[in-house]
């Protein structure tokens, strides 16, 4: 086996990675605040907590990025001082981050060994670093070639690589920040194949993810962060799920989809035999009624996204119509959608949907300058702006509800309330959600969904693409499951089931290999 | 505020947070500015001489029109390097013009003096409009673009002097306009200030505005939101051009003559320099023009400071080079400290 490991240590007394009062704070804000984690090999320790609660700060102590201010720091039986992410690595520390730490421009191979290439003498020995890039994917499993460039693959792919990299060289302690936010069944399934192969082999694993079913999956002990402090360590198997929901959140959550009383009148979206450019989408038929919310499930990479991207304008269309409330929208445009009464709400917050550097007020308000509430002849009416936004992000309870910090500074459940403020400031009656969830926690899931019943009550359309599928499953009146860029089925009432689904991904795939 | 700061921290904790948003604002540049003008004042009186400020005064007020359009442009995500050139192709532009109709309607100051400053200023438009469309159309890096206009511009302007000053320009416009002083000071800060004022505006105040910072933040966001990008991106750009040969029309104007050695690589530079020092974030939507114009004035002032010191001439840029990497560097050490959380 290429992933080299140490031989699990028989006395399994002292853990691994023992970390006592951690503190951090960033400018007059305690991210950490004394929190104590231990890991022990063969362990798979979940991190759980609302985005903010210190995850990423924790598990960016324990590889290094930043020196903690206070406590102590263990791996191993030995004290650990000054620690580096390349002595993190030395020593056998991988993190892998959602934020990948790739090279764009560089070949997968070329990342792999980025930082420790094989050489001699000065010259790089491109044979023997094909070899091990090859065995390590073989041995992952993986389907990914090592000659492509970084920036040609999917964000799935580049996932790989990023855990690929991690794995390549001595590793006894791996962190792994959401791994599967972007993997398909498929790839999550040899991924856990995988992490099970490493804990037999004395590894410990930190998890960080919000999905309960993977939790539930792999975990040995589940540790619990609020606000930046330690609030419980327990035992996995004895734990439920309301119980790790209530410590994280600090309140009682019952239920995590909110009842969506569907009320479908007249067809506010529908489109004909639509074809994209490249082909991501063809001949797509559906359409979406206003009073309910319609689902678009499928695997990454099936079209679903492109879908909705194209009829906001986002994606060139070669062939079919797009009728927005029966009046053909020919060629769209996101301006032009905008003034339809079409919303879009990307799944990637960081790539399109906010300016970082800006603050939240401009970032809220950017999709509704062109009304007269907030400019007129070209000059801004900021006092107006100000209030507009204040009272959209008043009602999306922003915390803090200060509208003037940049978009940068905050949580990803923050920003989506962001991305939502644009919803609450012009008129709109289509709301496109693309992937509304990824990277945010369950308290504001919640507050996400309950933004979706408002809007159903209040007579909007709205399309949820998600490829979390209890998520569309429990959100959605009708339920299109996209396969290979075409609608595979439809689904309505009780056909909605996680089996009906996955068996038609199944079916279409069949079919499409037979042919 | 640190909700955790007891009351017994509380009031220096409110002034360290004020000092440090300050700083986070402006940067490290009026401690820099006041030490020098301090250093300055005690080693040679002639620094605060009236001649001098005034001399001071007029240099910081060309750079801050000709950087005003530079900090927009790298704000927006670009960056011009042309403007040097188009204050010199602006001055000969609008010496020739006017010497042109001059010849046509002898006498006839108004109409000369107008043809002439709509030809400069026109002029500028028209680089800035190919620099902007090449932009935002052939999808050109804005570094490359400029690099080949600046390369053009200067040859044109070569071109139509053949080095030689151009002159023929009404004695109105020079004297009751380039070289007149309103309450002792040249007409040139008087432009330079309203430039400011207007910019401060546009910036604030305006769509226009607005959505420059937008794109530079974040131009795929920009395209979800329905922002037009390529207007505005052209926008910054025939902005800068116009600003650029507004600088080059007073230089004109002070001198009596159309140059094609004014502005230049030196002026670009600078305005660069007056940029970045002044807070402009190279990665786009950053920056305020009103920091600019203070960076502007420093960077005068040093320039300044090294001439009355009787520095080699040669080692004033070596100088430049430090103090403008150590700022940006200070700035950006300044903003490593504040961590996202």
């Amino acid at each position: 086996m290429d992933i080299s490991v140490e031989p699990p240590r028989v006395a399994a007394a002292a853990p691994l990675l023992e970390l006592k009062g951690i503190s951090k704070r960033f400018t007059g804000v305690r991210a950490l605040d004394h929190v104590d984690l231990d890991v022990r090999a063969g362990e798979l320790h979940v991190l759980f907590g609302e985005n903010g609660a210190g995850k990423s700060t924790l598990i960016n102590v324990i590889a290094g990025t930043f020196p903690p201010d206070e406590g102590s720091f263990h791996f191993d039986g030995e004290e650990i001082r000054h620690l580096t992410p390349q002595r993190a690595r030395a020593i056998g520390i991988s993190p892998v981050f959602q934020e990948f730490s790739l090279v764009p421009s560089l070949t997968v191979e070329e990342n792999l060994f980025l930082g420790r290439e094989v050489s001699a003498g000065g010259v790089l020995r491109a044979g023997a670093m094909r070899k091990k890039a090859r065995a390590l994917i073989d041995e992952l499993g993986f389907d990914l070639d090592p000659g492509r460039r970084v920036d040609d693959l999917s964000r799935a792919h580049q996932q790989m690589v990023e855990i690929a990299k991690a794995l390549l060289g001595k590793v006894r302690l791996l962190i792994l920040d959401e791994p599967t936010a972007s993997l398909t069944e498929r790839e999550t399934g040899r991924l856990f194949e995988l992490i099970a192969k490493l804990k037999a082999q004395g590894v410990g694993l930190i998890y960080v993810s919000h999905r309960m079913r993977e939790i539930r999956a792999l975990a040995d002990r589940v540790t619990v962060l609020r606000d930046g402090r330690h609030i419980r360590t327990l035992d996995a198997a004895r734990v439920t799920d309301g119980e790790l929901v209530e410590l994280m959140t600090g309140r009682r959550i019952d239920v995590l989809f909110p009842a969506i009383p569907h009320a479908p009148t007249e067809v506010a979206v529908d489109v004909e035999d639509l074809t994209l450019a490249d082909g991501s989408v063809r001949e797509v038929n559906f359409y979406a009624r206003a009073g309910e919310i319609t689902g678009i499930a499928g695997l990454v990479g099936c079209g679903k996204s492109e879908l909705v991207r194209a009829i906001y304008g986002l994606e060139p269309i070669v062939g079919g119509t797009v009728r927005i409330e029966g009046t053909p929208y020919d060629a769209p445009a996101p301006r032009e959608s905008l003034t339809r009464g079409v919303a879009y709400f990307p799944a990637n917050r960081v790539a399109e949907g906010l300016a970082l550097s800006r603050p939240i007020r401009e970032n809220a308000s950017m999709t509704a300058l062109d009304l007269p509430a907030f400019a007129r002849l070209g000059l801004l009416r900021q006092g107006s702006e100000r209030g507009l936004v204040g009272r959209a992000m008043e009602r999306l309870k922003l915390r803090p509800p200060n509208i003037e910090r940049p978009a940068g500074a905050l949580s990803g459940g923050n920003r989506q309330k962001v991305m939502l403020g644009r919803a609450l400031t012009r008129e709109l009656k289509v709301f496109l959600f693309d992937e509304p969830s990824v990277g945010i926690d369950v308290g504001a899931k919640l507050e996400v969904y309950e933004f979706m019943k408002q809007l159903v009550e209040a007579g909007a359309a709205v399309i949820v693409v998600s490829s979390e599928l209890p998520e569309v499953l429990a959100l959605s009146n009708r339920l299109y499951v996209m396969h290979h860029g075409r609608i595979a089925t439809e689904l309505t009432g009780t056909d909605k089931t996680e089996q009906n689904v996955l068996a038609s991904f199944f079916k279409e795939h069949l079919a499409t290999e037979a042919a | 505020m640190n909700a955790h700061a007891s009351s017994l921290t509380a009031r220096p904790g409110i002034a360290a947070s004020y000092g440090r948003s300050l700083l986070g604002s402006i940067g490290f540049l009026p401690a820099l500015l006041i030490a020098v003008v301090i250093g300055m004042s005690a080693v040679d009186p002639q620094f605060y001489g009236p001649i001098n400020i005034i001399n001071i005064l007029r240099n910081t007020a060309l750079l801050t029109i000709v950087a005003c359009g530079q900090a927009l442009v790298i704000i927006g995500g670009g960056f011009d390097l042309s403007v040097g050139a188009v204050v010199a192709l602006a001055s000969v532009v609008t010496a020739k013009t006017m010497g042109l109709i001059a010849a046509s309607f002898p006498g006839n100051d108004a109409l000369v003096i107008t043809g002439g400053l709509a030809a400069g200023l026109g002029s500028g438009a028209a680089v800035g409009l190919i620099n902007g469309l090449c932009v935002a159309r052939l999808k050109v890096s804005g570094f490359v673009v400029t690099l080949g206009t600046m390369s053009a511009t200067a040859g044109v302007a070569l071109m139509i002097t053949s080095g030689i000053p151009v002159y023929g320009m009404p004695q109105s416009f020079v004297r009751d306009f380039g070289r007149v002083q309103f309450f002792g000071l040249p007409t040139a800060i008087y432009v330079a200030l309203i430039v400011l004022a207007v910019m401060v505006f546009v910036q604030r105040r305006t769509l226009f505005g607005r959505y420059v910072y937008a794109i530079g933040g974040n131009t795929d966001a920009a395209i979800v939101s329905g922002v037009g990008i390529r207007r505005h991106l052209v926008g910054t750009y025939v902005l800068s051009g116009v600003l650029a040969a507004l600088t080059g029309i007073l230089l004109t104007a002070q001198v009596g003559s159309g140059q094609a050695s004014f502005g230049g690589d030196r002026m670009m530079l600078q305005s660069i320099a007056a940029a970045v020092i002044g807070g402009v974030s190279l990665r786009g939507g950053v920056g305020r023009v009103e920091i600019v114009a203070i960076s502007a004035l420093f960077l005068t002032i040093l320039g300044n400071a090294l001439n009355l010191l009787h520095i080699d001439s040669r080692l004033q840029p070596v100088f430049l080079g430090v103090i403008m990497v150590a700022a940006v560097a200070l700035d950006e050490l300044g903003r490593r400290r504040k961590q996202r959380v």
